[in-house]
């Protein structure tokens, strides 16, 4: 068939670089979220490929120097009972980062899941999910959580994870339903709806890759509130219990005698900050990269035959951007700086 | 409107309950309040340990759900949460750490959020100049920081010298009389504390503030208010940040009603006996009543956080509104 | 109404008629951009006089908003502006910020495009006219506030003593713009530069706006720079005209000389693109093939070369400079070939872009006799109207569809036409739904959807197939091109082997390259991007398509050659379509019938010509006035019916006749004769073989 249109095809249109190339690339050209895989790779290292090689491990006591400071002998000083400071932080760090590196991303499945399936379904299906986040909002986690250690001592810290992860969703949860409510809308998902696609094919397939931006970013700041979660608890004496260490138990140990022997407690409390800097450079950096307004100047495209269309353009530009959407959906765990989660 | 309030708070009603209800049952099974009588030296005769948790309501024996009846009954007929494994009013205890709690944060509020705000509008307005940077770096590493580290090493800092600069340890110092006095005294317990919120606050908001002034620094009204006539600080100020608070202000009341419970680690390591330290200390107490009082508390507070944070949303921005 | 002189207050001294105030010179304007620098403005001059109207006409990306912003100082900080913007004798370029703010507002005022998104959402509309005023005039608050009542008063808001205090999304979209014009004249400007002002209204309202602008500008003696990318505009609102593209102006000329001896083969190109109301059959449009040029590393020449019919090899080498046509006219144009065009033994513009053949048509059956392939009857569908965002609660029910009746016989379009807001997105929705809670019937292929299963309506889906509105939205910028178009095969069971086959075939089927499939949809313009929207449609075979606003999201040279692939696939296979639109001019090259909604009903309906020639229904008579026409000569002559404000809530509907609040006839009509209107829902009336209209006093009436 003769196309008058066949020179419209035969004109190549642009080659222009992928998608992922270019969301690449403009993570590349952040400074800081490059310092911050780096800072990530560099403490991975450390926590699970020094500790073989030094002298002391965790659980020895140097009874030669009890509550030395740092030294050539141990770097980072020991404590009360002579155990080596270094090693004991680096045992920590292993168990933050495992901890996070595994919640985070749970976190963000759950309220993925959740969220998606609210949003997408609607009606019934969104009320009663909703019902239950709220629920989940109401139970104070940090009680719940402390109350139940005791009864699970002697479970492993994985169980913790789960739980951790299982009152950190709903806040992400809120934010991807909303987002569904929006994508919802759009018209490549009408179009496979009304192509017959099935519903559940419609949210792994065009529902979440879509919200893949802002799931990605959630993931690595529910890396560190996790982290910070975990912390919380097992400072006071609700996490990992001894013999094991976490940061959180080395902080708590250390914190009485900060003044004394401020090591004690500085070394360990960095490491922490650390995990927490580095995760928050990859968030940003990953948020700048993936929305292109991000770097404020952009010319605004402007949608020109806009009688029925705005309804469109208001829409993606709400998905885009869902940072803007203001109401209590996007109130973020705030209160986990200041130590539980909410 | 009012129908639809109602129904709002008839299931905020339901929510409580249901978080309340399984706190109690969950305390019930696994703390166990007679501890702090058995633990004693000398221990007391075993019956009377039990005759007085049994007047305290925190009997082992007795079944957990002819507990939890009467816990429940107190609190719904007489609005009585029950006492502590030592016989106080857990009442009068929620009262006081309240006002304890309020006390502390009221001025660490009000200046965190200006404070916040102000921050973020200036760090938008000034984007990637070299104070602007210098404030995100900043900023990250005080986020990445916990507030205990933030406050030990405040406290640290304070201790550097030959003697503490402020006096930091509970409210006030006992020792001191008079009523001046001892208002002088409570501030300056309070210095330690309010910055140690401020430096834990102020990022968080300034954060969210300067993002979403960014966003509104392209928007099509404050070009048409430049078009007008306003010079460009002009038109920020009066349109910009107007419309650029309004997300911003229902995070900073959620935040803020939130802290009731949440200034654990700040309460606990400055010695204030308020909702925070509570949450912890009635867990490690084995303090049942008092762990259902806490939840109970928190509960109600995540829900009025959400409603408060929602009219305040209404009354910065008419589009909610009609 | 008020003296305009009384409005305004101090009377300034105005340039006399005809002398220069504003003067463009070689500005040029770039931003760095992801891929390098753009240069959106590379050289631009022009003149405005007083009081005259000078439209900057361009397609998306040609530079003509940079141009706006640039004059009154407001692009972003990292962009290069360099050149000359001179209001009277004064140099604006490099004024500091607090010198160009006593000019913006003051000496210069701005009409932008969106008017939501224009003003502030959080003040009032008489706040933000207060402060217009105050900025520049020492006005207590209380005077203040009487002005803008004037000017509200002015502009022609209904009851402006109520609505000062209203928030802009209170406002009705031509209301916010009219309340845009009085703030951009509170300070009786000698400029108004109006940026697309009538582009995100529909058509009523934007004979509305373009009269207001027009008033405001004889009431200021105010010189309007208009920028728009609709030539119908600029045919009733122009005295002269820029043409720009990619970034330069490539003619300039009155407006009678322009649209009548272009002598710019794009200008030729896109006056022959565009459709237009009052063409007379259906005919295939002329498309200008091609795209724009990318602006960051344009090539060397002729920027227009690549898409030009007539280039030569001058053309690509040295890029023609802007010359007046003969010396010493007005009319000027860039092209090495110009004085070639319509010169005898020259370069004839018509035909000059080559036009598709019409497509035969399959003489076929008579309408009669042909199976029905869509029957919609007494669709009905409510809504609850709720309130509030964070105290959600229903307030009343919009009727959005109610009773609209219809059918689509093979092999035919019906367009279905109103205006936002009338119902039409809503029915068509429904009818996709194939499901849902509503009154009435729909039927696929003489099937009741009603009374499907989940199966039934799973085959019909290979039937019914949609394309929609927006190519950037309609296809997930995620998958590659062959997965989206294996998609709908994937759903309904095509095996691996079939798919990959049926792929490179849709693609040619719709003009594109089998080699396509691999790229991404952020890879192709929006015109390529809607034809991979229909192929995907085409995929399954369907016997009906509806097309949801299928081109107005695309500049009008790529959208002629989008509706002649949809006349030409319908022609080869026999489908049929539904055609959701609001753009009249677009419906008469591509429709055979046309329905025409206003709030949630059909007023009038049948065949195209005869609909069009003698518009019975005073709605339908009134929306065929109201669109321009892209000849400025007819323009001038043309009686426009102007309807009285906007389109009622369909929460609350008028009783009697829906239209009844903003019919011309009916003010016309005596006592006795209204009270029917009133009181009685007119019904569907037979005017001809196929025409009908629902208007107790239906009468032709000729408006073209």
């Amino acid at each position: 068939m003769t196309t008058p249109a066949s020179a419209t095809g035969t004109a190549a249109p642009p080659r222009s670089r992928s998608r992922g190339a270019l969301v690449l690339v403009r993570f590349a050209r952040n400074r800081l979220a490059l310092v911050g895989i780096a800072l990530v790779v560099a403490l991975v290292l450390l926590a699970y490929a020094v500790p073989p090689f030094l002298h002391w491990t965790y659980h020895d006591n140097d009874f030669a120097s009890l509550d030395t400071g740092p030294g050539a002998a141990h770097w980072f000083g020991t404590t009360h009972s002579g155990q080596d400071l270094f090693a004991l932080t680096l045992r920590g760090l292993q168990k933050s980062l495992v901890v996070g590196l595994v919640g985070g991303p749970l976190t963000t499945l759950i309220a993925a899941v959740v969220g998606a399936s609210a949003g997408y379904f609607g009606g019934w299906t969104d009320r009663v999910l909703m019902w239950f986040l709220d629920l989940m909002l109401v139970i104070p986690a940090f009680l719940l959580l402390a109350v139940l250690s005791p009864a699970f001592q002697h479970g492993t810290w994985l169980f913790f994870v789960i739980l951790l992860a299982a009152f950190g969703w709903m806040i992400t949860g809120r934010v991807v339903r909303s987002m569904t409510q929006t994508l919802r809308e759009r018209e490549y998902v009408l179009a496979a709806r009304y192509m017959g696609v099935h519903p559940l094919v419609v949210i792994f397939r065009h529902i979440l890759p879509n919200a893949a931006s802002i799931l990605i970013i959630d993931a690595t700041v529910q890396v560190g509130a996790i982290v910070l979660g975990e912390t919380s608890l097992s400072y006071f004496g609700f996490g990992i219990q001894a013999p094991d260490v976490s940061l959180g138990t080395l902080i708590a140990a250390g914190t009485p005698d900060a003044n004394t022997s401020p090591w004690l407690f500085f070394f360990p409390a960095a490491f922490l900050v650390l995990i927490g800097l580095s995760v928050a450079f990859i968030g940003d950096g990953l948020r700048d990269a993936f929305d292109p307004t991000a770097r404020g100047a952009k010319s605004r495209r402007r949608a020109r035959p806009a009688v029925p269309r705005s309804r469109h353009a208001r829409t993606a530009r709400t998905a885009r951007n869902p940072r803007r959407k203001p109401t209590a959906a996007v109130v973020p765990a705030a209160a986990t700086q200041e130590g539980v989660t909410p | 409107m009012g129908r639809y309030l109602l129904r709002r708070l008839g299931n905020y009603a339901i929510l409580v309950f249901i978080a309340a209800s399984a706190t109690y049952f969950l305390a019930s099974f696994t703390l166990h309040p007679d501890i702090n009588y058995l633990s004693k030296n000398p221990r007391p005769p075993l019956h009377s340990i039990y005759t007085i948790l049994h007047g305290y309501n925190l009997d082992p024996h007795t079944p957990v759900c002819l507990r939890y009846w009467r816990w429940l009954t107190g609190i719904v007929l007489h609005g009585d949460f029950g006492r502590t494994y030592d016989g106080a009013s857990v009442n009068t205890e929620l009262g006081r750490r309240v006002l304890v709690s309020t006390e502390l944060l009221f001025v660490a509020t009000v200046l965190g959020a200006v404070g916040g705000v102000a921050v973020g509008a200036w760090n938008a307005l000034r984007q990637y100049r070299p104070s602007d940077r210098v404030s995100t770096i900043l900023s990250y590493v005080l986020l990445a920081t916990p507030v205990v580290v933030i406050a030990v090493g405040l406290r640290t800092l304070d201790t550097a010298g030959d003697g503490p600069l402020v006096q930091y340890i509970g409210m006030y110092d006992p020792k001191v009389h008079g009523t001046l006095p001892v208002v002088l005294n409570n501030l300056e317990h309070l210095v330690l504390p309010t910055l140690t919120l401020l430096l834990a606050q102020i990022p968080f908001f300034s954060r969210y503030q300067r993002s979403t002034m960014l966003d509104v620094l392209g928007s099509d009204f404050l070009r048409t208010a430049r078009a007008k006539g306003l010079r460009r600080r002009q038109a920020v100020l009066r349109h910009g940040l107007r419309t650029a608070v309004i997300p911003v202000m229902p995070l900073v009341v959620y935040n803020v009603v939130l802290l009731f419970t949440g200034a654990t680690f700040t309460e606990e390591i400055y010695g204030w006996h308020g909702m925070g330290e509570w949450l912890v200390d009635s867990i490690t107490s084995n303090d049942v009543n008092a762990v259902a009082a806490v939840a109970i508390f928190t509960a109600g507070i995540v829900l009025i956080a959400g409603l408060l944070s929602d009219l305040v949303y209404a009354a910065l921005d008419p589009r909610v509104r009609t | 109404m008020t003296h305009p002189t009384a409005v305004l207050g101090v009377p300034t001294s105005r340039p006399a008629a005809g002398s220069p105030v504003l003067t463009v010179s070689d500005l040029r304007v770039s931003f760095p951009g992801e891929a390098g620098r753009v240069h959106a403005v590379r050289g631009v001059d022009f003149t405005l006089h007083a009081g005259e109207t000078l439209a900057v006409v361009g397609e998306s990306g040609s530079g003509k908003s940079v141009t706006a912003t640039a004059v009154l100082g407001l692009l972003p900080d990292d962009a290069e502006v360099s050149g000359s913007v001179r209001l009277g004798d004064r140099e604006l370029l490099g004024l500091s910020d607090r010198r160009m703010s006593a000019i913006r507002g003051r000496d210069i005022g701005m009409v932008f495009q969106d008017p939501l998104s224009a003003l502030t959402p959080v003040f009032s509309v008489g706040t933000q006219l207060v402060e217009a005023l105050r900025i520049h005039q020492d006005l207590t608050a209380a005077q203040a506030r009487e002005r803008a009542l004037e000017l509200l008063d002015l502009v022609g808001i209904p009851d402006p003593r109520r609505r000062v205090d209203a928030f802009p999304h209170e406002f009705s979209g031509g209301m916010r713009q009219r309340a845009m014009i009085a703030m951009a004249i509170a300070n009786d400007p000698e400029v108004i530069i109006a940026d697309e002002p009538t582009t995100a209204l529909d058509v009523t309202i934007q004979a509305q706006v373009l009269e207001v602008l027009r008033k405001a500008q004889e009431v200021t003696g105010a010189a309007i720079l208009m920028i728009t990318h609709d030539l119908g505009v600029v045919a009733g609102m122009a005295d002269r005209v820029v043409v720009m593209y990619a970034g330069k102006p490539v003619e300039t000329g009155t407006a009678d000389e322009l649209f009548a001896t272009p002598r710019m083969p794009y200008t030729i190109g896109l006056l022959g693109s565009v459709p237009r109301l009052d063409a007379g059959d259906r005919t295939a449009l002329t498309p200008i093939e091609g795209t724009p040029p990318s602006m960051v590393d344009l090539p060397a020449g002729c920027p227009f070369a690549a898409r030009c019919p007539v280039a030569v090899d001058r053309c690509r080498t040295e890029e023609p400079a802007l010359r007046a046509v003969t010396t010493g006219a007005a009319h000027a144009t860039a092209c090495h070939r110009a004085q070639e065009i319509d010169a005898p033994g020259g370069i004839p513009s018509p035909g000059m872009f080559p036009t598709p053949a019409s497509p035969r048509r399959p003489g076929g059956l008579p309408r009669a006799e042909r199976p029905e392939v869509l029957r919609v009857t007494n669709l009905t569908k409510h809504f609850p109207l709720l309130r509030g965002s964070v105290f959600k609660h229903r307030v009343g029910t919009v009727r959005a569809v109610d009773g609209v009746d219809f059918d689509i016989r093979e092999g035919e379009t019906l367009a279905l036409v109103g205006e936002s807001g009338c119902g039409k997105t809503t029915t068509m929705l429904q009818i996709l739904d194939l499901a849902g809670r509503r009154a009435g019937s729909v039927a696929v292929l003489g099937k009741d959807v009603g009374r499907l299963d989940g199966r039934g309506r799973r085959e019909l889906r290979r039937d019914l197939q949609v394309v929609f509105q927006d190519p950037m939205a309609s296809l997930d910028s995620r998958m590659p091109v062959g997965d989206i178009l294996a998609e709908p095969l994937r759903t309904h069971g095509w095996d691996r082997a079939r798919i990959a086959g049926r792929v490179p075939e849709l693609l040619r089927l719709v003009g594109l390259l089998p080699e396509h499939a691999e790229r991404y949809p952020a890879e192709f313009s929006g015109g390529q991007r809607q034809r991979i929207g229909i192929a995907r449609a085409l995929a399954l075979d369907p016997k009906l398509i509806v097309l949801d606003e299928p081109v107005s999201a695309l500049d009008v040279s790529i959208q002629a050659g989008v509706i002649n692939l949809l006349d030409e696939l319908q022609a080869e296979l026999g489908l049929s379509y539904l055609f959701i639109a609001h753009d009249l001019s677009v419906i008469r090259h591509i429709a055979d019938r046309v329905a025409v909604m206003y709030l949630g009903r059909i007023v009038e309906a049948g065949d195209v010509e005869d609909v069009f020639a003698r518009p019975a229904h005073p709605y339908t008579q009134a929306l065929l006035s109201a669109v321009p026409l892209p000849d400025p000569r007819k323009e001038r002559q043309r009686r426009r019916i102007i309807l009285q404000g906007d389109l009622p809530s369909p929460a609350d509907t008028p009783s009697g006749c829906r239209f009844r609040t903003r019919c011309p006839k009916y003010r016309d009509l005596a006592p006795a004769e209204s009270g029917r209107c009133d009181t009685e829902d007119p019904a569907a009336g037979v005017l001809g073989e196929d025409h009908s209209a629902a208007c107790h006093f239906a009468a032709a009436l000729e408006v073209l």
